[in-house]
């Protein structure tokens, strides 16, 4: 994982649920790409093709709630993003975001201050989120955790488990 | 300063004598439960060259999205779950005849109080309705959990429900759950555990709890329990596991809650979901009168013999209004065996109802699809958009009561008046 993250923000609401990000009926898939075709789509015309022009989500309250399908994450990453950052995650699109190497951040703060198409820059080591001249806090992973992430996702994480012992 | 029920099971499945809100545990499962996406945890085995699991009698694994398999991908996808259940001794393995998941492991006695449960679906919290913590994660880590035999658990604060007062007629505890979504919102108890505790809750059966504790996801908790009573102890009476013997777990009296609500339910009325958000709930008043084309009774939520018997009790001897599709698909086999044993099945089938195969349905996409513009009243526990086929179609949520009503005279309808 790179320790700085950069790019352009698409900014979704609260309650973005799992069936949004990627329906039940892809669920056959696990691939990246064939995921990524497909998120977002029951949000009408242009999407998912537009996200690719951003790297960044941002969104309010409990993105990601509803089923524990992992590939809301995968499918998020297949479309070229690089982190979401939101006011709350649900918990089962949290775990699966980490396992998944997907960078997430909690930050409502940054909420209201944002808007589509404003470039940000996440320092992953000072834990902070900037925009233009403005920078926002967001809490650290748990070590054991922020190692999960850094190592790309779980099955790596448990690659390398595997190979030590 | 005593402990409630997450905190006791997170420390007993962690080797700690106790542990508070906030800290970060590894913790042992009893049991890791894999549906239909099973495959998908075996194909990250194969990717991290793993070959031995941790214990191959903790996993169970039930085939119970799109059962039978409609598509060649599905059939191949459960060959390799089959296959890896098979190869490796698998005792707790349920095919595709069985139904939910849930609801199958509740009804073999592989759920007991006390225990730590995780597994590939959301609604894993159902099994707080027998006092075990359960809890949804991905594919990934289940593989992961089939390995070494543990995750990392955060230890949530725990919010208490305390419910009084009786539910009146026609009135359900899916009425009430969609009440506390609606007043509390999708994370209105985000990462918390939720306990039911109150003089009312003691009435309501096993299968009621099954609804609340299922619900309950829908309000973004990390588990649900109602504390297991009598009604616990004869549920699981000569169903649990021989190797397991009844130990009620509860709450200590000075326990720490973050927050406490109480509920009467003798206030409470029909309920609806309306699309295309659980926590978008109203009062049936406000959306009776809805044209509906389909009606689905099913789902780990609703589709439990008591509900199908709520409905049959309704729909004896009246029709299902010619506009609309009834389709019922059992929670289980045993719930469908029940009702063919009872003549719920005649009934309901007599009334103008369809029947498919028991396991999730329509609820996960398989029989029970929607054209554009339709509308489908559900006892499922989610109406987000395009989740039963065309994202124009549009989905209410009910308890079966109310789906009964509805689907003989065609519109959302109160059940009240068949009381």
């Amino acid at each position: 994982m790179e320790s700085t993250i950069q790019g352009r923000v698409y900014k979704f609401g609260d309650n973005v649920n799992s069936d949004i990000i990627i329906p039940g009926r892809y669920l056959i898939y696990i691939d990246r790409e064939r995921l990524a075709q497909h998120a977002f789509e029951v949000l009408g015309e242009g999407f998912p093709a537009k996200l690719r022009e951003f790297q960044i989500l941002v969104a309010g309250r409990n993105f990601g709630c509803g089923s524990a399908r992992e590939q809301a994450a995968t499918a998020i990453q297949g479309l070229g993003i690089q982190a979401v950052v939101a006011c709350s995650f649900a918990r089962t699109f949290y775990r699966n975001a980490i396992n998944d190497g997907l960078p997430i951040f909690e930050c409502p703060e940054l909420y209201p201050d944002v808007e589509e198409g404003d470039s940000l820059r996440i320092d992953l080591a000072a834990s902070k989120i900037h925009l233009a001249d403005k920078q926002y806090a967001f809490p650290q992973l748990p070590d054991s955790v922020k190692k999960i992430l850094e190592l790309g996702g779980l099955a790596n994480y448990l690659k390398t488990q595997l190979a030590g012992t | 300063m005593g402990f409630t029920i997450a905190e006791k099971i997170l420390a007993a499945k962690s080797g700690r004598t106790s542990v508070r809100p906030g800290e970060i545990v590894d913790a042992y499962p009893d049991l890791v439960m894999s549906h239909t996406a099973t495959w998908r945890s075996v194909s990250v085995m194969q990717k991290v060259g793993a070959t031995k699991l941790y214990d191959p009698d903790r996993l169970a694994v039930v085939l119970d999205h799109i059962a039978p398999a409609k598509t060649e991908k599905n059939a191949t996808d459960q060959q390799v779950s089959r296959n890896f259940a098979r190869s490796n001794g698998i005792n707790k393995f349920y095919d595709v005849d069985a139904g939910i998941a849930h609801l199958v492991l509740m009804e073999a006695g592989h759920v007991a109080p006390g225990d730590l449960i995780v597994g590939t679906d959301s609604h894993c919290t159902i099994y707080g309705s027998l006092g075990a913590l359960g809890t949804g994660i991905g594919y990934t880590e289940v593989a992961s959990v089939w390995i070494t035999g543990k995750l990392w658990m955060k230890v949530p604060d725990t919010f208490k429900i305390i419910l009084n007062g009786k539910l009146p007629p026609g009135v359900y505890s899916k009425d009430l759950m969609l009440h506390l979504i609606g007043s509390l919102g999708a994370d209105g108890c985000g990462y918390k555990a939720v306990e039911f505790h109150g003089d009312a809750t003691s009435g309501l059966s096993i299968s009621e709890r099954m609804t609340m504790t299922n619900l309950a996801m829908e309000m973004g908790v990390k588990c649900a329990f109602v504390p297991p009573d009598a009604k616990t102890e004869e549920y699981l009476y000569g169903r649990m596991e021989a190797s397991k013997c009844y130990q009620p777990v509860s709450a200590d009296a000075d326990a720490v809650y973050e927050k406490e609500l109480p509920v009467n339910l003798g206030a409470l009325g029909p309920m609806v979901a309306c699309p295309h958000e659980v926590e978008n709930t109203k009062p049936i008043q406000e959306v009776q009168g809805t044209r509906i084309d389909q009606a689905f009774l099913g789902s780990c939520a609703n589709a439990k013999y008591e509900d199908l018997e709520v409905a049959a009790r309704i729909l004896k001897g009246r029709r299902v209004h010619p506009n609309v599709r009834l389709i019922i698909t059992p929670g289980s086999k045993q719930i469908l065996l029940e009702a063919s044993n009872t003549g719920v099945f005649q009934t309901l089938l007599e009334a103008g109802g369809m029947f498919t195969n028991p396991g999730c349905g329509a609820c996960a996409g398989d029989g029970g699809i929607m054209a554009d513009g339709e509308v489908c009243l559900s006892t499922a526990n989610r109406n987000f958009i395009g989740r039963m086929g065309s994202s124009k179609a549009e989905i209410y949520l009910s308890s079966p009561a109310t789906l009964a009503a509805s689907a003989i005279k065609g519109v959302i309808s109160d059940p009240r008046e068949f009381f």
